[in-house]
């Protein structure tokens, strides 16, 4: 207050100075750090981008009615027929049947974890359902393909046992983790008060959970639910060593079959690029992004509704 | 008559129950079997030998000494791309981003990237790093690939980290007059270490196993010699157990479960090192 008139110092001018380059530095990283922020949008634009340069121009050759309905998928014979309707069913009914195995036994299991086990089992199981997660689907589809395919064949009188029902046993085990997860989160969240409401009218801990929880948490476990059917759609790997690889429509669970991610993993590599087979492999990627977009997008709704729901 | 129907809802409470715990049981008893059974049937495969050889007789014999290598250099390709983007995005979500559309538009990004199937990633990959931008079938443009994929975790894992650092760190120190950027580095950037090195340590976890994307974008499997240049193509633990294990015929079953067991216990013991890391964190707070 008292220098207000004088000249700055020397050291106050190089002290300015050295503000204005930290600035400059500053803003330059901050920079940075907005187009990182920005990355994500970018990718993610990006791979819609590429699916629809690379995929649409097969619907000149094949137009899209024919390209999803068709049930003919012969890329190299003369001339060449890209019909995707097995995949899509395969794709179908994999996802169902692996989603009606899991759902009762994720959401029973979440029940478990969140309202009955003791704290001292909950420290076990979790990181047992992490560890489930981390398994890498190659391993589990080389499961499926060396224990649990022979036990499928034996059990159903089979020509082979990989086929569309074990694929779906190992999806249904893989997506437990998920629908686990978010399920508890969903039940956790659930008021304490509702809980001893039903207590205090006398109801029995499972009456409570019946009556009370899962109900109060039901759109979180339909978004559960959502999340575990778009990891079974988009799995690759185990579908690809499991299912079989047949290239018609499939009639029954137990027949030989090839999803939209399996078709796009075995035939991409043989495929001409820019050619008819690689762009009908894109387009069957892309629909596949939609289908997978649209689950998750569902999912976060419903989420985020529930969430609201019980946030005070 | 009271009494019975008290007893007859307390049975069906038990019964109830004990259905609850079959369905964990049932949930955790296929990790535990999976585990063991891997461990008993290759572990026999496992010697020296098979980790540091190179392959032959189209991997019936020898080791996977370039599997191994070459999913070494995809998970630290995966985290030198996807870590420090995804770290300043994390810091821009939380630091920076006001409550926009833009910022609605960005989280809306990462939760459908999180979604998006890995072998869509394995196109994106072959489309943009193969071919758009030369890198060919190669390491480039595998870590380019699965960074693109691990991208949403680590933002997600580093948004988390650095939103629990307390709002008090970063008062006392714009208090003082220190810039934004500086407490962002020193302040906020220390604290949350622990969770960023988390997500990023799960993040080249799965990386390690990932295969569909790298079957598109130019795993090999037998390859005379290691990777020389990020330009060159590359084996992988994941590939090679595909590889073994679905298409070459008269593969010695102990050896296929040798590569399964190799890659369960480089994925599991990062992610175990991840539950570490926030464990012990989690102790010290």
């Amino acid at each position: 207050m008292l220098q207000q008139n004088v000249a700055p110092t020397a050291a106050e001018v190089s002290n300015r100075g050295l503000k204005r380059r930290l600035r400059l530095g500053e803003r330059f990283i901050e920079g940075w750090i907005f187009l990182a922020g920005l990355l994500a949008i970018v990718v993610l634009l990006g791979i819609i981008f590429i699916l629809l340069k690379e995929g649409l121009p097969i619907f000149t050759h094949t137009p899209p009615w024919e390209f999803l309905f068709g049930t003919k998928w012969y890329p190299v014979s003369d001339p060449p027929t890209f019909g995707i309707a097995p995949f899509f069913v395969s794709t179908l009914m994999i996802t169902l049947i692996s989603t009606v195995v899991a759902v009762p036994i994720g959401v029973a299991c979440a029940a478990y974890l969140s309202e009955v086990a003791p704290p001292k089992v909950n420290d076990i199981v979790k990181p047992i359902i992490e560890i489930l997660a981390g398994i890498p689907s190659v391993m589990m589809g080389f499961i499926g393909l060396a224990l649990l395919s022979p036990f499928v064949q034996s059990l159903f009188h089979l020509n082979t046992g990989l086929c569309g029902l074990t694929a779906a046993i190992m999806l249904s085990l893989m997506s437990l983790p998920i629908i686990v997860s978010v399920s508890e989160d969903a039940m956790h969240a659930v008021p304490r008060e509702f809980k001893e409401a039903s207590y205090a009218l006398g109801a029995t801990k499972w009456e409570t959970i019946w009556h009370v929880c899962i109900p109060s948490a039901l759109s979180g476990i339909a978004a559960a639910v959502m999340l575990g059917v778009g990891r079974a759609i988009g799995e690759t790997m185990t579908v690809l060593m499991v299912a079989g690889g047949a290239l018609a429509v499939p009639a029954s669970p137990t027949d030989p079959m090839t999803t939209m991610t399996s078709a796009i993993a075995s035939g991409i590599g043989n495929a001409v690029r820019g050619g008819l087979q690689y762009q009908a492999l894109f387009a069957v990627g892309l629909i596949l992004f939609i289908l997978t977009l649209a689950v998750n997008i569902i999912a976060e709704r419903v989420l985020e509704r529930q969430k609201r729901k019980f946030a005070r | 008559m009271t009494k019975t129907v008290l007893n007859s809802r307390r049975i069906s409470q038990r019964t109830a129950f004990i259905f609850l715990g079959l369905a964990t049981a049932i949930t955790v008893a296929p990790v535990l079997f999976i585990i063991i059974y891997t461990i008993v049937k290759g572990g026999g495969a496992i010697s020296w030998d098979f980790l540091v050889q190179f392959p032959s007789q189209a991997g019936r014999e020898g080791g996977i000494l370039p599997a191994i290598i070459g999913t070494f250099y995809l998970m630290l390709g995966t985290l030198v791309f996807a870590l420090p983007i995804g770290v300043l995005a994390g810091i821009y979500l939380t630091e920076y981003a006001r409550d926009n559309w833009l910022t609605r538009l960005i989280n809306l990004a990462i939760i459908n990237l999180a979604g998006v199937p890995s072998i869509v990633f394995g196109l994106f990959g072959l489309s943009v790093f193969v071919m758009a931008f030369h890198f060919g079938l190669s390491l480039l443009a595998a870590s380019l690939t699965l960074a693109a994929q691990a991208l949403a975790m680590v933002i997600t894992t580093s948004r988390e980290a650095i939103l629990s650092v307390p709002r008090e760190y970063r008062e006392g120190s714009l208090a003082i007059g220190v810039t934004k950027w500086q407490t962002v580095r020193h302040i906020v950037l220390p604290q949350s270490l622990p969770g960023i090195i988390t997500g990023a340590v799960l993040a080249i976890s799965r990386a390690a196993g990932e295969t569909a994307p790298i079957l598109v974008v130019g795993a090999a499997f037998l390859l005379p010699k290691l990777p020389q240049s990020p330009l060159d193509q590359f084996m992988a633990l994941p590939y090679h157990l595909y590889t073994v294990a679905a298409h070459i015929p008269n593969m010695p079953k102990e050896t296929i479960w040798g590569v399964a067991l190799v890659l369960l216990i480089v994925v599991l013991s990062f992610d175990i090192l991840a539950a570490a890391i926030r464990i012990k964190t989690r102790q010290r707070k």
